[in-house]
């Protein structure tokens, strides 16, 4: 059980790097905001497995909730003001 | 750790690991953002219900559905928003090269 949860928490930090080169590579703005998205959501999932493999679930939850309320209404935050600036593209 | 949620959590890991290949290979944003929103959604909803399977029933069961609720509502909703912000400054979606 142990190493089954050691295994997905290494298949999470590889995806995160799978995005990682979308958020880098991205050519307009909006791929580095679809990869910002992705990372948020692997990274929320990624700290509660690390909860459930310390047997800490308790206090590890609580600082995934925070998480999700940050990245996820910034990136919406965002999402609206380049709706209604518009941005640049090349 | 019994056998369901082990099946939940490695049926999430496939929808993360097919989501992860769409956007590396897809050719613009308008075809990433399915990968992105979809698949995405559907492993994290998957991921979270073998986790809360796996932790029983009681408060931290319940804090786990709280993310997961927050997850599936918000995270189609920026994906939209991103594509209707792409949508608006211009950007013309991939077309297929006809030779």
């Amino acid at each position: 059980m142990k190493t089954f949860l050691f295994c997905v928490v290494v298949l999470l930090v590889i995806l995160i790097g799978a995005f990682l080169y979308r958020v880098l590579q991205g050519p307009t703005i909006f791929d580095r905001l679809l990869g910002h998205n992705g990372i948020s959501t692997k990274a929320i999932i990624l700290l509660i497995v690390i909860g459930i493999s310390f047997e800490r679930v308790d206090m590890f939850i609580d600082i995934s909730i925070g998480y999700a309320l940050l990245n996820l209404v910034g990136a919406l935050a965002v999402a609206k003001y380049l709706e209604q600036k518009g941005a640049s593209i090349e | 750790m019994n056998m369901l949620s082990i099946i939940f959590i490695v049926a999430g890991l496939f929808f993360m690991i097919v989501a992860a290949i769409g956007v590396i290979r897809l050719p613009d944003v308008f075809s990433r953002s399915h990968a992105a929103s979809l698949a995405d959604s559907l492993g994290a909803f998957l991921m979270l219900v073998g986790i809360a399977l796996h932790e029983g029933l009681g408060i931290n069961m319940l804090k786990i559905l709280v993310v997961l609720a927050l997850l599936y509502i918000l995270n189609p909703v920026i994906a939209h928003a991103t594509i209707r912000a792409a949508l608006r400054s211009g950007l013309k979606p991939w077309q297929k090269e006809t030779s």
